[in-house]
């Protein structure tokens, strides 16, 4: 079983190559294998979390170089949660996609794999470098999947986006040579021992690098001042892309965790950016807050809704006690699953109301909308942080596991101003409508998948107390890097 | 040779960074494509400059360092890649919205 590591970045890596090579014609046949290919994903996500879950890192040696050398891929608890969340979050996403989106461009389903690649790749490898190399694929994949569809506002959110990461790219790479010119290495539990043996000049070289790198995976995560591209792009973006993209701020966040939480844990450099991403991570919020209130569209609103839980998580992230790391994984579980459905209920909604779609304008009612309604409603509480959905049970651990006054201020406060957007928007949608859209029914499947995303807010909150501990075993593990290095040059030595 | 290679990597990336800012897409591309030579440079400087060396340890004096090489080649590629994919993004948005302003607008006075 030590092969089902790298399982993941195959399985989709795989079903994107065999679906460049099928012919044009045979959308049924696309549709079925990126299916099969997503579903795949779960079965293995749950047993790598098996393995994970008894608290054994594994360490998979990449054409067996030994460890500081070649290019290891590392399971720990955290990056087998993350992996678990994307395959829960990507079949969702997938099915809606398969309703017809899938055919307004060429290629969704191949990108849409190769994206998947790209992310559990990111969340899965123990190398600098690598995570470079895998933060580029599904970077690829997702520029082809952001735009796919046709409009100017895509192709003009899309050149942001674009241009916005290759100078992320760009930074990124400076960083790594900074890294590897002071320390002569870039396997993540190497560079840590390195790292903390550094003085002197190549101590501020090393600064320097793990700065650039907070910058570029800032700029992933969507913090200020760096999350101006997003809500334009998410919002222009075909709805079962955008709720895969829900994942991807959550890349960002999971690096800024693995790099600070271990890269720089030891030695002069430990706690290396902490305050200033304190500091960013509670403006995010506020703004974002703001962005909700002000949010013409229903799809731009959720995607400051996504900005908001950024603010939320990297908070928690900086104040780095294991509690604080644990009660924000929930909330993160919580977030990226629920903004997913969101911005599949979005769609829906603008399904129907002809030239208005999501803008939030009194018109014909939304077809479906007594459903549509009720699940706008749910979805609402739950992000919104409400008892008794799980988005109450995730601010509480955090406000206890976090006790600062201006945190719970803003979290607070960003919640009820969210709360007087949301309340708008659905009183205009649904409430003010003016007689009946386009007499069409709602589709089974897209309902079906909008559902399946927005019913794990009541499931979360049902069974709160074992995930959450699940949460604190994670962050258990994340506290203490010694383990994971141990694992990686350990694994190393006894190849020899 | 350090100062020559770091007033290169200098100039580069100076020059991309101020293309990048500009409004046309266009320029913005150059300024990509100069910041990475900049950034090319840089991560292969980063293995330490030494000339005719062997790069295996312990069959010359100071042996250099291969991997910086492997490091910028895929680099490189992931580079021209983007770029290409980024003009072909620019062309469309040329088309579609019939201006090459990075934000689709009107012309103001700069070009």
């Amino acid at each position: 079983m030590e092969h089902l590591i790298i399982a993941p970045i195959l399985i989709p890596a795989f079903a994107g190559m065999l679906l460049l090579l099928e012919v044009r014609e045979r959308q049924r046949l696309r549709r079925l294998t990126g299916l099969l290919a997503t579903l795949a994903l779960i079965p293995v996500a749950l047993g790598l979390w098996q393995q994970a879950a008894s608290g054994d890192i594994g360490v998979y040696q990449l054409g067996d170089w030994r460890a500081p050398f070649g290019i290891v891929l590392v399971l720990d608890r955290l990056s087998a949660l993350m992996v678990l969340l994307t395959a829960v979050l990507a079949l969702p996403a997938l099915i809606y996609g398969s309703r017809g989106d899938d055919r307004r461009g060429a290629n969704f389903h191949a990108l849409f794999q190769l994206q998947l690649m790209g992310i559990n790749g990111a969340f899965l490898t123990g190398d600098l470098f690598n995570l470079f190399v895998f933060f580029e694929v599904l970077l690829i994949a997702s520029y082809g999947l952001a735009l796919h569809g046709r409009g100017p506002a895509r192709v003009k959110g899309g050149i942001h986006y674009v241009v916005l990461n290759l100078i992320g790219s760009a930074l990124f790479l400076v960083a790594l040579g900074l890294a590897y010119g002071t320390t002569g290495t870039l396997n993540m539990a190497d560079f840590a021992v390195k790292v903390s043996e550094l003085e002197g000049n190549s101590l501020d070289l090393a600064r320097l690098s793990g700065l650039l790198m907070w910058v570029v995976f800032g700029l992933k995560a969507a913090l200020f001042p760096l999350y101006f591209w997003l809500p334009a792009t998410y919002a222009s973006a075909t709805a079962p892309v955008a709720a895969l993209f829900a994942i991807m701020t959550k890349v960002g966040i999971y690096a800024i965790a693995r790099v600070y939480g271990l890269a720089f844990s030891g030695g002069a450099l430990a706690g290396l950016g902490r305050d200033p991403l304190w500091i960013l991570a509670l403006i995010t919020l506020g703004l974002a807050a703001v962005g909700v209130l002000g949010a013409r569209r229903l799809g731009e609103m959720v995607a400051y809704l996504l900005v908001m839980s950024v603010g939320t998580l990297v908070a928690g992230l900086a104040w780095s006690s294991p509690a604080a790391f644990g009660a924000m994984l929930y909330y993160l579980i919580h977030s990226t699953l629920v903004c997913g459905g969101l911005f599949l209920l979005a769609d829906l909604v603008s399904r129907g109301r002809g030239e208005l779609a999501d803008r939030l304008e009194a018109g014909p009612s939304p077809v479906g909308r007594g459903v549509l309604g009720a699940l706008f409603f749910a979805g609402a509480i739950a992000v919104v942080g409400l008892p008794p959905l799980s988005g109450f049970i995730g601010k509480v651990a955090l406000m206890q596991a976090v006790p600062a006054p201006v945190y719970w201020l803003l979290l607070l406060g960003g919640g009820l101003i969210a709360l007087i957007g949301l309340s708008r928007a659905g009183s205009t949608l649904f409430w003010r409508a003016t007689g009946d859209g386009e007499e069409r029914s709602l589709d089974g499947p897209r309902l079906a998948a909008t559902v399946a995303l927005l019913a794990t807010t009541p499931a979360l909150a049902i069974w709160g107390e074992p995930v959450l501990e699940a949460c604190l075993a994670v962050a258990g593990q994340w506290a203490q890097p010694g383990l994971y290095i141990d694992a990686v040059l350990g694994a190393g030595e006894s190849a020899l | 040779m350090e100062v020559m290679l770091a007033l290169i990597i200098a100039t580069l990336v100076g020059c991309g960074v101020y293309l990048t800012l500009r409004a046309r897409t266009f320029p913005v591309i150059l300024g990509i494509t100069l910041l990475s030579y900049g950034v090319n440079l840089f991560v292969f400087v980063s293995g330490r400059l030494s000339l005719n060396q062997v790069p295996v340890v312990g069959m010359s004096e100071n042996a250099s360092d291969p991997l910086p090489q492997a490091l910028v080649l895929t680099a490189i590629v992931i580079g021209f890649a983007m770029t290409a994919f980024l003009v072909v993004l620019a062309l469309r948005g040329q088309g579609e919205m019939k201006s090459d302003h990075v934000d689709g607008g009107s012309d103001g006075e700069d070009g």
